[in-house]
């Protein structure tokens, strides 16, 4: 309850569960429920609701989980996938669809298609990820209402 | 805007509980001053509130038997749920029942549905939509995408309902055959549901609905039931396949488009769990997908008699005497007065502001005062959860923040007025337990 610019963002922070599939995508449905709420764009919805589930989805399956912060601008939605698992090896070699690490048992559940990271690429209109191995993987994304000035 | 609600609230029997409000899919039930509201532009009519109702305090209002009187000739429009509710094996018992309590005509649902079916396959054989396509039968679903899911409006099937073509074909067949105007004939919807009634007063995807009145099947049920004779032949009267009736179950209709890539789900709250995962865009290899508000589909209705799984399993076992298709499009209605007059369109109810900084004020405002409130969704306030009273305050709806009983005691006990006799207690309400010590004392 600020009298700041409106400008400042809504900020929301979650925390991802490890290896609860039941619980992915938790965090992207309620960040959903906000943005309908604000009557945010439908298109910027739908690619914010993906590109976090699919982020929720990584963390579950690699690294044991992490923490998602998710800043909404009038403007854009800024999302950062933060975790402590065991870090990507080759980053664009994981970008490429089909391209999957993930254990035998999670692909038995129709997980780890290899279409993660390439699917969060495709909703974002920029995306960055900062992977150190054995430290964790880091993931920000800005998704823009396309259409306002962009 | 006015908005035209089967679902209604009788004053009288409401006790201001919180069922309803905890129940309610799309949050639009307030206890106000004792009593239930609902909140008009949210209503989906799915009826959730009369099956949860401990009192009977919510109901559907469904047209009385005597409307038929208003109309020359009469013609009913029975749902194939209406066949689950008696123990027969023969629909012919039924139908001519309905002739022998006063209808000119009987044009069973049953019929439309096998040719909405075969038009579905039709287009979706030609691919000319995006799927998966979501069914448009159940107006309760239809209703709860438009209110809550702006990404799926376009998914949505754009035809009208079994319902409305059976009305429009039994319609112009009894306008040729007795050369009556269309208002001298009216037609009647046997209904499951409210959501049915609504989509009689208040279509979507056309401008005017081609039923006339709906009757519900739990008060129909005595009246056929006594003008059923089972001891005479009935009349042949039944058109219909076991496509046509399917449509009563749920995985009905998914299952006469004879395609393999279907979902289907019953219940509001599995319905809800899909259309987010479908919003996720997690069901890619579906091309089609059923809902419906009520469990088991239709026959789970609110203004049924028998239980579901019953009438269900009679279904089945009517099916068993019944061809499987008996209506076929080519022979019967032009394909492009099936279709809705639009796509269906986002009404975007829940949305705080039309003024997205203005809404994003707002939302900080909620988000702070959800802090505040203990976090217990008690529904004491009369608002679902505790997230809901603080939207209701901060979209100034009339809820106050002392509402919530926990608030409250705290600015009682700043006033040195004590609401609570517990030294240790920080939050919760222990007076029942006590109450009860202090009964077994006195005895």
């Amino acid at each position: 309850m600020s009298n700041k610019s409106s400008v400042e963002p809504i900020t929301q922070q979650y925390v991802i569960p490890g290896t609860d599939f039941t619980r992915a995508g938790e965090a992207s449905s309620k960040v959903k429920t906000i943005l309908k709420r604000l009557g945010y764009d439908p298109d910027a919805i739908r690619r914010v609701a993906i590109a976090m589930y699919e982020g929720e989805i990584n963390m579950v399956i690699h690294a044991h989980g992490g923490t998602a912060k998710v800043e909404i601008f009038p403007d854009r939605v800024e999302i950062a996938l933060c975790d402590q698992g065991p870090g990507i090896s080759d980053v664009s070699k994981a970008m490429e669809e089909g391209y999957s690490t993930a254990p035998d048992e999670v692909r038995a559940l129709g997980f780890g298609a290899g279409m993660g990271l390439p699917n969060m690429k495709k909703c974002s209109d920029d995306m960055r990820v900062h992977s150190i191995i054995g430290k964790g993987t880091d993931v920000y994304m800005t998704i823009r209402v396309r259409g306002t000035g962009n | 805007m006015q908005y035209f609600h089967s679902v209604r609230l009788d004053e009288d029997k409401c006790l201001g509980c919180t069922n309803c409000i905890k129940r309610c899919p799309t949050q639009a039930i307030r206890v106000r001053d004792g009593k239930a509201r609902i909140i008009s532009n949210r209503c989906i009519d799915c009826g959730e509130c009369i099956r949860v109702c401990p009192h009977h305090a919510k109901r559907a209002v469904t047209d009385p038997l005597s409307m038929m009187q208003n109309f020359k000739y009469k013609i009913a429009l029975p749902a194939p749920t209406l066949y689950g509710q008696f123990n027969l094996l023969d629909v012919d018992y039924i139908l001519t029942g309905l002739i022998a309590m006063g209808f000119d005509r009987v044009f069973e649902v049953s019929q439309a549905a096998e040719l909405v079916s075969d038009h579905t396959r039709q287009i979706m054989r030609e691919k000319k939509l995006k799927t998966p396509v979501i069914s448009s039968a159940c107006p309760a679903i239809v209703r709860l995408v438009k209110v809550r899911y702006p990404d799926l409006c376009e998914l949505v099937l754009p035809h009208l309902s079994p319902m409305q073509v059976a009305a429009h074909m039994a319609k112009e067949e009894a306008m040729k055959e007795t050369g009556l105007a269309k208002e001298e004939i009216g037609c009647f919807f046997i209904t499951p549901c409210p959501a049915k009634v609504t989509d009689i007063v208040s279509p979507i995807g056309m401008s005017q609905s081609w039923v006339d009145g709906a009757f519900s099947i739990a008060e129909i049920y005595p009246v056929l039931l006594e003008k059923m004779d089972r001891t005479q032949t009935p009349q042949p009267l039944s058109k219909s396949g076991i496509i046509g009736v399917s449509w009563a179950n749920s995985g009905g209709e998914s299952s006469s488009l004879i395609r393999e890539q279907y979902l289907a789900a019953d219940g509001i709250e599995n319905v809800i769990a899909v259309l987010e995962q479908l919003e996720d865009e997690r069901l890619g290899e579906l091309d089609f997908i059923e809902l419906n508000a009520c469990p088991g589909g239709c026959v789970g209705g609110v203004l049924t008699v028998e239980n579901p799984y019953v009438a269900k399993a009679r279904i089945q076992r009517l099916r068993k005497y019944m061809p499987v298709s008996l209506n076929h499009m080519n022979d019967s209605i032009p394909a492009e007065t099936m279709d809705w007059d639009g796509e269906l369109e986002y009404a975007g109810v829940m949305q705080l502001s039309p003024n997205l900084e203005e809404a994003m004020r707002m939302m900080r405002e909620i988000d702070a005062l959800e802090e505040i409130l203990p976090a217990l969704d008690c529904g004491s306030c009369g608002a679902p959860s505790c997230r809901a009273l603080a939207e209701d305050i901060v979209t100034g709806s009339g809820a106050r923040l002392n509402d919530c009983l926990f608030i409250l005691r705290k600015e009682a006990s700043s006033l040195g007025v004590s609401l609570s006799e517990h030294p240790a207690d920080k939050g919760r309400i222990y007076s029942a337990e006590e109450s009860q010590d202090d009964g077994k004392d006195s005895e």
